[in-house]
Order: structure tokens, then sequence, then C-alpha cells
């Protein structure tokens, strides 16, 4: 019998169709990421890009895969893309290139490509820069309009691919931690968190510039809502789950512990609820499960940013949820038609 | 108003209804030849009970209906029967299977005809007539209407009639229903009455406002109570566990029957049918056939059963780039394996496919887990994980996954975005696991056999080898007797002196034991008088004639 | 250390205990294992296993003393049923037994018969119908194509034939697509 058979018609969705849409969400976070910090973003991305679609094409070459389909699903692009923004502006080419590359090699393909790999690829790659080269990773760039210096975007250029500065001018001059470090670091020098937030490099709701980045995804992230590209229970569950715990200890000690709004707006807490843990390959399949996932997500992001050891734990809160998604999966399927116990 | 329910899921695919709904249902021409499947209906088939060179009339039965579940066959027109064997039928498989060539002699001649007063008779009548009148489900789902009208212990409080045809270019009841809604609703109250039912709820989508207002209109003449809802369009609704979810908010769940929580579904044709068989006396010979696709006039038209599908299409101008057919819509209907099969019971519609019409689905890609499946399944599945167990042919775990719930809707093939044909998965897992199922009762069988057959052996060998023990030891008795016997008789030759008085007493006695045995026995079987022999001959014609008697009563009937 | 020594040697001794007595209370008659291998055996009993009969060989797959690729009747599926079941490798057919072949059933040329009923004889699931100096015939639905009737057959009058597949029991067939590069 010929390959005919029904449903003869479909939807007219395809994977690529939803990755572009995925980053056609992302623009107007990378576009406030630009205003505020820079075109040196751009350049990450890009390099991400590159490399993100040479890897694949290799690895579907040594897996004797047909190369044309996979590459032009998009979906490494939109890892590379994840990981460009999850990273430093200005870290040097070769962490782009090493953290793009290991993403889509080992996290994705050596699991089986696209629709098998257990983990969220661009946060293995982010987990794996962050403790092979820290300090390369918590040098961040400073936004316009802090007083800092500022490279001009050849010197930026300079610096990524060469590796030199202008003369004269250290590193850490021109970067400085996120603002989320800059807490932790403080909280530990005992400054009470009313006067922390009082130095230039907090803005209105959380660290100057970053939150309005995240306010752009936040933008996207309500794109993809609308469009039904992603469901709200990973995004309500996550943002959920970050504000009531942080409210709770912000509640009970405003000293050491600072809004929750801060905390939604600060690190990469919209960038993860709506891009990052909304990756469906790693994340549960059913709705209660999603959104234990989420919630179990925020909690730990929480607990890292406020406990642990780095100054954010969006990554590794994802990688660890990873883990326990096919348990998820088991305790949360649903009901089927008919064999309900409750009356409907 | 009656309370509408929601029922999970569900899609809206383009309905292309438009382009055959602006004729009327017109009368297809009587076809050359008309090939009748005997097996077009849920159960086995039906009986043959005509030969080659048989004359027909229209209507007459020339397949009886099996035992159990089956139905009945009959001559779409008057003819002769010019052939009976297998042919390409209207099955996915591409297969062939009995059928019986008609050709037509032009006249088109009923048998008599009568109908029946149906309050006036049993039910069980009603259901007789129905199932020699080939009444089955013509929603698609061909059951055998007549055991569809049983009561079982269940009383039935709900009769719903689907007349949703949720399904993309299908219109044949949405016509049906503009035309013939009076004898649609006639059909719901001999169906009510059978059913001892309280309420009868048609269900019809609300895309069809013409066909709710000529049923709402002849509904209203009824005295049953019986109302026309409109329901909202959204495919599949029209399923039958759908269409009864939406309307009395009960959930059948797979493997329950609707009777069991008071319900019972028909699709309207079949109503419409069936006030036709038992109140005309007119089997089913004909049904509403919508024609669409890639053709110059698409339409509705009247096909009789048998009818080849191309005349169907020719009649309805097929392009000349169609190269394939499809009995069905196109989220469920069947590729015919060509347009030679003829129209059975089963086909309400066939659409003329061409590349441009239903373009190849583009390369299937993984799956990536976005669940848009999960979103639209009306049964509320997990397609994604029935697709993962049916690839990995893990077959106990895709029924933990309860994948024979699955109605097969193609919803979820629909929406995914990685174009993977996930019911062909599904469909392939519930053959393959019934297959199983079948080896596994064979297998069963043949291991009872076996162990028997042993056992048998075992009990042949023990009733042996007892007899052969038990002739041993009557050969040794035997011997033993005549030993002791001789040993007696050497004994009373030679008379011991008594050696004391109780012992010449005992001697006495065994004497006298033997004297009297001696009296008893027959003295005289050898020499015979002639009057003896002749009294003994009598007694035995006596005895042979009142055997005979006794044997010749055996065989002759009792009164 | 001498209160470790003996804090060890005592839940030794209690666990050693529980166990014993869980080995006579819980214990279990005869071996399910091979009720178990049975269970998923196609019982054709054709003996092409070297067994004479499909428990034998289950049994001796419990025992350890058969492996578990004999069985052609079964196909791969029942190696890997069987494989999965004891918890050991996949072992392709090969070596001495037979490979599978296409299920069939047996059928008595009716002229040739000659009614000596050594083929009834012969059959391990009383798969055919007859008796002395009586036509014998092959209850198709019984048969289970092991082929033991064919070689007592004296007049060569039996022959297997391949079951066909009718509309009946037909099955769809596993789904398979190809990727092709895009054009």
């Amino acid at each position: 019998m010929s390959a005919f058979f029904s449903p003869f018609i479909s939807k007219p969705d395809s994977v690529s169709a939803i990755m572009l849409k995925v980053m056609l969400a992302l623009l107007p976070g990378i576009a406030l990421y630009v205003w505020y910090f820079g075109p040196a973003i751009l350049v990450s991305i890009t390099l991400a890009s590159i490399t993100a679609l040479s890897t694949e094409a290799a690895m579907l070459k040594i897996r004797r895969r047909p190369i044309m389909p996979f590459l032009k699903d998009n979906s490494a692009l939109l890892t590379g893309w994840l990981l460009a923004l999850s990273i430093p502006p200005l870290a040097p080419w070769w962490l782009v290139v090493v953290g793009t590359a290991f993403c889509i090699a080992i996290a994705k393909h050596l699991y089986g490509g696209l629709g098998n790999n257990p983990f969220n690829p661009a946060m293995i790659g982010y987990a794996v820069l962050i403790v092979s080269f820290p300090v390369q990773m918590t040098h961040w760039i400073t936004p316009h309009g802090m007083g800092a210096t500022e490279l001009s975007f050849v010197q930026q250029l300079q610096y990524i691919f060469g590796g030199t500065l202008p003369d004269g001018l250290k590193l850490d001059a021109v970067t400085m931690a996120t603002p989320l470090d800059t807490l932790k670091t403080q909280l530990h020098l005992s400054l009470p968190v009313s006067e922390i937030l009082t130095q230039p490099i907090f803005g209105r709701l959380a660290g100057h510039g970053s939150e309005m980045v995240a306010i752009g995804f936040l933008i996207g992230g309500l794109y993809l809502l609308a469009t039904r590209i992603i469901s709200w229970h990973l995004p309500v569950a996550y943002l959920g789950t970050l504000f009531a715990v942080a409210g709770i200890f912000h509640l009970l000690d405003p000293a050491h512990y600072v809004t929750p709004l801060f905390h939604w707006f600060s690190g990469a807490a919209m960038l993860g609820a709506f891009f990052i843990l909304t990756d469906p390959i790693s994340s549960p399949t059913t709705h209660k499960g999603k959104i234990i996932f989420a919630a179990g997500a925020g909690l730990i992001t929480y607990l890292i940013r406020v406990f642990g050891s780095f100054p954010d734990g969006m990554a590794f809160a994802t990688l660890l949820m990873n883990i326990c998604v096919p348990l998820i999966d088991a305790y949360t399927q649903p009901k089927v038609f008919g064999k309900k116990e409750a009356k409907p | 108003m009656t309370t509408l329910y929601k029922f999970h899921g569900g899609v809206h695919p383009p309905t292309h209804k438009a382009q055959s709904t602006r004729t009327p249902i017109v009368p297809l021409p009587l076809p050359a030849k008309l090939v009748i499947p005997f097996h077009q209906h849920v159960g086995n088939i039906a009986k043959p009970l005509v030969q080659v060179g048989d004359h027909v009339l229209k209507g007459q039965l020339i397949g009886m209906p099996e035992d159990g579940i089956s139905s009945a066959i009959h001559a779409s027109t008057s003819g002769t029967i010019s052939e009976i064997g297998m042919q390409v039928v209207a099955h996915a498989s591409g297969l062939p299977d009995l059928c019986a060539t008609l050709s037509p002699d032009g006249k088109d001649e009923w048998i008599p005809k009568t109908g029946m007063d149906f309050r006036s008779a049993s039910a069980a009548d009603v259901r007789q007539v129905l199932r020699l009148a080939g009444v089955v489900g013509l929603g698609g789902a061909v059951f055998p209407s007549d055991m569809k009208l049983r009561v079982g212990k269940h009383k039935i409080k709900t009769l719903v009639l689907n007349g949703a045809e949720c399904e993309p270019y299908i219109t044949c009841d949405d016509m049906l229903m503009r035309e013939r809604a009076a004898e649609i609703i006639k059909g719901a109250e001999i169906m009510r009455w059978a059913l001892e039912a309280e309420q009868v709820l048609v269900g019809i989508e609300d895309n069809k406002p013409e066909a709710i207002a000529a049923m709402q209109q002849a509904a209203l003449a009824s005295a049953d109570d019986i109302k026309v809802i409109a329901v909202p369009t959204l495919y599949p609704g029209g399923g039958a566990k759908q269409l009864i979810r939406v309307l009395t908010g009960i959930e059948v769940a797979a493997g329950v029957r609707s009777t069991d929580k008071g319900v019972q579904c028909f699709n309207v044709a079949t109503a419409q049918s069936i006030y036709r068989a038992v109140q005309c006396g007119e089997p089913l010979l004909s049904r509403i056939v919508t024609v669409t696709g890639n053709v110059k006039q698409a339409q509705n038209l009247e096909v009789l059963i048998g009818t080849p599908v191309q005349d169907v299409v020719n009649f309805a101008g097929v392009l000349p780039d169609t190269d394939s057919y499809i009995m069905g819509g196109p989220m469920m209907g069947l590729p015919l394996p060509g347009a030679e099969v003829s129209i059975v019971k089963a086909a309400n519609c066939i659409i003329a496919s061409s590349p441009q019409l239903f373009p190849p689905a583009p390369p299937a890609m993984p799956c990536i887990r976005c669940t848009r499946c999960a979103e639209v399944c009306p049964s509320e599945l997990q397609p994604q994980d029935l697709y993962w167990f049916a690839k990995a042919k893990d077959f106990g775990k895709a029924q933990e996954f309860s994948l024979f719930d699955c109605i097969e809707c193609g919803a979820c093939s629909y929406v995914c975005p990685s174009h993977i044909p996930l019911v062909q998965y599904y469909r392939f897992a519930k053959s393959e696991i019934w297959a199983r199922e079948s080896d596994k009762t064979s297998a069963d069988a043949a291991r009872e056999r076996f162990e028997f057959r042993e056992y048998r052996i075992e009990r042949e060998k023990q009733e042996k080898a007892e007899k052969l023990a038990a002739k041993e030891k009557a050969a040794a008795e035997a011997k033993l007797a005549a030993a002791k016997l001789a040993e007696a008789q050497a004994t009373t030759n030679v008379t011991p002196p008594p050696q004391t008085e109780a012992e010449a007493k005992i001697q006495a006695a065994i004497e006298q034991a033997k004297l009297q045995a001696a009296a008893v026995k027959p003295k005289n079987t050898e020499q015979l008088t002639p009057q003896q022999q002749a009294e003994i001959a009598e007694i035995e014609a006596r005895r042979t004639h009142i055997h005979a008697l006794a044997s010749s009563e055996a065989e002759s009937p009792k009164e | 250390m001498l209160s470790a020594l003996l804090i060890m040697s005592g839940i030794a001794v209690v666990l050693g205990a529980v166990l014993g007595f869980a080995a006579i209370k819980f214990r279990v008659e005869g071996n399910p294992l091979v009720e178990k291998i049975d269970a998923i055996l196609p019982q054709t009993q054709c003996g092409q296993c070297s067994f004479p009969g499909c428990k034998p060989y289950a049994t001796a797959i419990a025992a350890g003393e058969a492996d578990i690729n004999r069985c052609p009747p079964g196909g791969e599926e029942g190696i890997q049923k069987l494989a999965d079941l004891l918890g050991v490798e996949f072992k392709p057919f090969g070596g001495d037994t037979a490979a599978p072949k296409p299920k069939s059933v047996a059928f008595i040329d009716e002229h040739t018969c000659i009614g000596c009923t050594l083929c009834i004889q012969a059959c391990p699931v009383d798969a055919i119908s007859g008796a002395a100096k009586q036509m014998h015939t092959i209850i198709s639905k019984e048969c289970t194509g092991c082929e033991l009737c064919l070689a007592p057959c004296p007049v060569d009058c039996i022959s297997m034939q391949v079951i066909e597949e009718k509309i009946g029991n037909w099955k769809w067939k596993y789904p398979l697509y190809a990727l092709q590069p895009a054009h």
C-alpha cells in the first residue's frame, strides 16, 4: 500500500515555524539588551548561531542522518541564541564556541538528536561553562550611563576575538558582576538590603539595564502565550513559586532578603520562565507535571540564589528538575475519558 | 434550554462543505453493473442465497444474516446474478471479499412490499424486520441496528440522533435532514418506542442552520418528546461518545456500552432507513453519498448499494488529474484501492483526490514532545506516549496508556508540527495486539489439546496394562482352580481314615454340599428332546421379534 | 572494637534467622519459572528445539541446559520475550536450529490417503480426524504447523500450505517513513 492514509489534511504548522516564532519572541529582549548594553550581544549571538549550525551539520553527518531537514528546523539556532543570552557578551569567542558546540554535540546529539535530549541543551552548555571558566563567566558588560569606562564596538570586537584590551585598561574596569552577584557579595559583607539597593548598579526593580531586558523577555513570553506556542502552566508556576518563596523570606526579614519583584526581574528568571523551562523536549508532558516541574525549578532557583554559591540558580534548577521529568510524567498521567471517578 | 457540555480537545479543520450543498439530492442513474459485497457490516458475513444465473427482483434477499451479529444483503435492483466470487472491496488492505455481481435488466422491479404498523407489533418483531431488511448504522460504523435496539437490564433514558456530521467535505446527512426530516423523525419515533426511551435528542452542528430548521419543524409535528439541539461545530463532535457527552454530560468509557449509562445513539440516516424498512417494507438498498473534491460538480447523490465508484465520480464530472479516491472524509477516510470498488453501506462520501487537493505530507520529523496532540485528543489520552510505545512495539505499555480508547479521529496527526503519522502507529499497534491475542488463544488451545493427548495416551496404556494384568490374573486363578480340583479329586479317591469324630463330621458335610451343588446344576443341557428343542426355538423367536420391535420404535419419530 | 564485632554478628544472626524463616514460610512449590517460559512458547509441540515438546524445552531453559534461540515457531519475538523474562542477552537464530518459516497448516490430499492412521498417531495436538481405513483430514483450526505428520505418511499425501492473508486476518503494517533530504 502506498503512503496515503488518513488524515489527509494537517494544520499548516511545523517545527521550524515554532522555533522561528520563539526566536521572534526573543527579539524584544535582545533589542533592549542592545539599547542598554551595546551591540556586543549581537556578536555572541552570531558566533553562537554559526557554531550551532556547523556543529549540528557535523554531528548529523557523523550519525549518518539527513542534514538539511534538521538544519532547517531552527532548533539548533534557538539553542545557540539562548546560550548566547545566558553568557556575558564580552566573553572571548572561544567561550561561546565551546559552549555552543558542547550543547549541540553532547547535550543534544549524543542523546539521539532532536526530540531525545533529557536535559535542556542550552543550560547544559551554561553549566559546563560556569563550572569550567568561572572567571570569564562572571565578568559582565556594564550598562550605559553608569559612569564606568565603556569600550567602543571595535574595541569590544578586538577583545572578543583578539583578547586584547586598549592600553591601560584592565578587564575589571570595563566589566562588572551581575546585580545578583553584587547583591550576594554585599549581603555577605553584612550590609542591609536597603543600603545595597542604593548603589548605582541597581535600578528601580532590580539591576539597572538588566531589569529592562527582563521586561523585554516578559513581553516576548506574553507573545508566546497569546499565540499558544507555550501553555501558561510553566511560566505561571515558576514565577508564582519564585514570588511566593521570595515573598515569604522578604516578609520575614526585609533587611536580608530582597523583594520578590527583584527576583523576578533579575538574572535569568524571565528568560527561564518563558524560554528555557518551556523547552518541550526536556519538560513534562502533562499539565500537572509542568506545574510541579516549574514550581520545583522556582524553589531551587531561589535557594541557589540566596543560600547557594552561584549568583543565579536558573540553569541548575532547570537541570535538576529535568532529571525528575520521567518520574513526574509517570505520576501525573491524567485520567482518560470516561474513567474519571469524579462527576464532570 | 438543554445545558450543553464540552468534551476535551477537538480541532477546527476548514469545512469545505458549501461546494456540495448547492444542489438537492439527485438519484444516480442505474449503472451497467452492481457489485454487492456480502460483508458490508460488523459481524459475520451474510450467507449467499442465490446462485449465478438467478433472476432477482429489487429488494430481494440475496444474503441471509448468519448467526449472531450479522445482517442481510439485498439486490439493489432487478436483474440477473452474473457472478458470485472474490472481488476487490473497499477495505484498507485492498484484498478481495465475496461479492455478487448483478446485471440490471433496467426494469427496477420491486418485490412485493409490505409495511407494518409498529405500534401494534412487538419490539422483537420490529427488530426481526430490521435484521432481514439489512438495516445497519449508516454513520460509518455499520453495526446491525436491530441489535442496537435491544433493551438490556438498563433502562434507556435518552435516544440520541447524530446529525452532527463533523468531518469536513461530508454533507450527506445535512442534505438528508433538509429534504427528508419528516422521515427521520418518524424513524426516531419507531426507535424511541422500541427502546422505551423517555426522550429523544437530535444533535446537529451549528454550521447547518437549514438542517436544524427543517428538523425542528418536523419534530414539532411529532407526538413524542423530540428536541433538536444545535451543538458547537468542533471536530470530532460527531463521534458517538463525544455527542453523548455534549448532549447529556455522560462520559461513556471505552469498553463500556452506552446503553449501560441509559443512552443509545444512532445516525439520522439510520433513523430514516428504519422508517422505510418498518413503515414501507423497503430493505436498505441505497444511501446518500456526497461526491466532492476534485470534481466539476460536487453534490449529493442517492446511490444504489453496489454501484461502482467510477460511475459515481463520472456523474459528478471527475477531473483528469485525480489520482486516488477516498471513501469518507479527510480526517478518517479510507483510501480506496481503485475506482472499480463499489459503494457499500458505509460509504458516506467519495472524495476525488489530487496532489493539489491533498498534497503528500511533509517528511516526518522526530517528536519534540510539544503535546499539541494531547491538547486536542477527545479521549483525553497521551498520544505522544502511545506513539513512543507503538514505535518501540512495547504493546503492554501501550495498552496501559489506554491505546484501545483511541477512536482514531486523526485530530492528533492533524496538529502534529513534526507531521508524524500518529494514527498509523495506533492502527498498527491495535492490529498487532489483536493478532497476538488470537495467537495466544490458539497456543492455549494447542497446549490443552496436547496435554489431553498425553493424558489419553497414558490412560490407554494404563487400561491396556490393567486388562493384561486382569487376564493374567484370571489365567493364574484358572490354573490354580484346576490344580485344586485335581488335588481334590486325588484326595477323594484316597479317603484317609477320620482321625477324630469332628473331622469325620466335616468330611460328611463336605460330601453333602457336593451332592446339593450337583442337584442344583442343570443336569441335562446336551441331549434335548425334540419337544424341548421346539420350545426353545419358540422362545428364541419371540425374543428376536421383541428386539426388532424395540429397535424399530427407536428409529421412527415419536408422535 | 569488641562491641562493634558483637553488634555486627548480632545483626547477621537476626537477618539470617529472618531469611531462614522466610525461606520456609513463603516457600513456593514447583518451579514457576518453567510455567512462565512455557506461557511464552507457541505450543506447536513440533520438536524443532530437539526436545519432545514445549514443556520439556521450557524445563531445560529453566535449568540452564538449553539456549533460548532454539524455537523457530516463536520467531525472533519469542526469543526477545524469553530474553526479557530471564534477564539474558538476546541471541539470534543460528547454529543447529532452523530459521523461522511463514505460518502454515497441513493439508491431506484425499485422493492419495490410504487411511493408515500413522499421521494421526504422530500429531501432538490431535488435529487429524479419521480412523483406520477411513478418510483422514486435518482440522485446520487446530493445526499448529509443526510438520510432524509429514514424515510418517507412507504415501506422502500431506503438504504444508502457507496461511494466506485474507481480509479476516489482515494486519496493519509497521509505519515506515524515510526522511528525505528536502529539495
